[in-house]
């Protein structure tokens, strides 16, 4: 069981709380995380990633035990503490504005 | 009739405002989806329970909500926007081409005849209908092969806004697209062509009279009288009466014939009205005066709606789907501003009320009369 925290506009999108928890069957990757997570909550099917392309929507960030994930390869196994469930996958809006 | 439920878009939210058929007293729900951005909410005639809203943000996209409750409580539904086949190519602002690339929907119209049909005009400009109740959206492809390569994006995106449906006739379809113009489509959607022939642009575009580009803010039609047409473009409000076949000017004697919205009284189809904006450069009423004009000979001759709205210090903008009427005995007008406020007339315009005054800029207002 893995941790997720969604930016607050996807929980009240989800009617969820600010963590979520989600079984992973496979690898830990950032794809799988976000297949999981969208097939969970199919309200959240592009709001994270494009529909068509997968890619991440440029005002998404992904961070982990204190690294920025957001430019790493979808395939990128996740950190042990991450699939151990000690620490949250953190999806995040950019901090943009004032 | 009894009643009222006039559906506000806001920067920040949607709120519903609710009246019996006096509309003196209001009860005001919201923000429902609050922090996101709202571009156009619609309801049903024929399931006045039934309303989408367009919820979308910078940050998360698109999301597309239901409600078959009357707004009470929402569901969303289906947010997948593929345009069909490689889109191509259009216009920029620059003039070389740009690709097609989804940004949000500017406009739900709900089928008149069918509970689950409903079209969603976008950006970059298509049109997407669902026979499903939102779950599923499929583009109608045609209308981009009617000279889309040409259509250029507006100041406020390259959108389809305006989707005005036949009631009396189906397979007929009017949509308007900034800045691309005005196109028809007989056959349900199937096929379309640009009815622009009248339109003068000749501030904005290299050949005044193209056949596409034009930037046309917003259309209105009686459904009594779907041959007739009216338009407020960019500069000058336009007429047809031949569906768009061709358009001439009744500006007549505005103070200035640029703005956004248009609408028709309900029940006096020759009864229009606008809001002047002092210019494309100057997106606020002329002289700080808030004024909306009615024309009860079909354009030409308008008159300045005043009582109750400020008359003074007035710099706010009425976006082009922020104009509605409702189609009670003495029909309602209503419109909202993008400092926040929601102005309601009961009496055709003749005197105004703030219905509420500090929402979020208001993007959209559209009206239900309830049974």
């Amino acid at each position: 069981m893995i941790r997720v925290i969604l930016p607050y506009h996807l929980r009240t999108l989800a009617g969820v709380g600010k963590e979520v928890e989600l079984e992973i069957a496979g690898p830990l990757t950032l794809r799988s995380v976000l297949d999981a997570l969208e097939i969970q909550y199919p309200m959240l099917g592009g709001t994270i990633r494009d529909h068509v392309t997968r890619e991440r929507r440029p005002f998404i960030r992904f961070f982990a035990c204190g690294e920025d994930l957001s430019l790493e390869s979808p395939d990128l196994a996740l950190p042990d503490a991450v699939a151990a469930g000690r620490e949250p996958f953190q999806i995040v809006g950019a901090m943009a504005g004032g | 009739m009894n009643g009222v439920r006039v559906l506000v878009g806001t920067h920040k939210g949607a709120f519903i405002l609710t009246s019996d058929a006096a509309r003196e007293k209001w009860d005001i729900s919201g923000p429902h989806f609050a922090g996101w951005e709202i571009y156009h909410m619609s309801g049903s005639s024929v399931d006045p329970d039934r309303l989408y809203a367009s919820q979308s943000s910078g940050w998360f996209g698109q999301v597309i909500q239901r409600s078959d409750d009357g707004g009470r409580t929402w569901q969303p539904v289906g947010n997948k926007f593929v345009y069909d086949g490689v889109p191509g190519t259009h216009l920029w602002y620059d003039g070389t081409q740009h690709p097609w690339e989804f940004k949000r929907v500017w406009q739900l119209a709900p089928s008149p005849t069918d509970r689950d049909t409903v079209y969603a005009g976008v950006e970059d400009a298509a049109l997407f209908r669902s026979t499903d109740g939102g779950q599923t959206w499929h583009e109608l492809p045609g209308l981009r092969e009617a000279k889309g390569n040409l259509w250029q994006p507006g100041a406020g995106g390259m959108c389809l806004h305006t989707i005005l449906l036949d009631p009396g006739n189906p397979q007929r379809i009017l949509i308007a697209i900034s800045a691309a113009g005005a196109f028809r489509s007989d056959d349900a959607g199937e096929t379309w062509r640009p009815i622009n022939r009248g339109l003068n642009s000749g501030s904005e575009l290299p050949d005044a009279s193209a056949e596409v580009g034009h930037c046309v803010h917003n259309l209105a039609m009686h459904p009594s009288r779907p041959d007739v047409l009216f338009m407020q473009k960019h500069w000058d409000v336009m007429r047809s009466d031949d569906r768009g076949d061709s358009w001439h000017e009744v500006s007549g004697n505005l103070p200035t014939d640029f703005g956004f919205p248009i609408a028709v009284h309900a029940h006096e189809p020759n009864t229009i009205y606008v809001v002047p904006i002092k210019s494309d450069s100057e997106h606020y009423p002329p002289e700080g005066k808030l004024r909306v004009y009615r024309s009860r000979t079909g354009g030409d001759e308008w008159e300045a709606l005043t009582k109750g709205l400020p008359q003074s210090d007035c710099y706010v903008n009425i976006l082009r789907s922020a104009l509605a009427v409702d189609s009670l005995d003495s029909c309602g007008i209503y419109f909202g501003t993008t400092g926040g406020q929601v102005y309601g007339s009961a009496n055709a315009g003749d005197s105004w009320k703030p219905i509420v005054r500090d929402l979020p800029a208001v993007l959209s207002v559209e009206v239900q009369t309830l049974p």
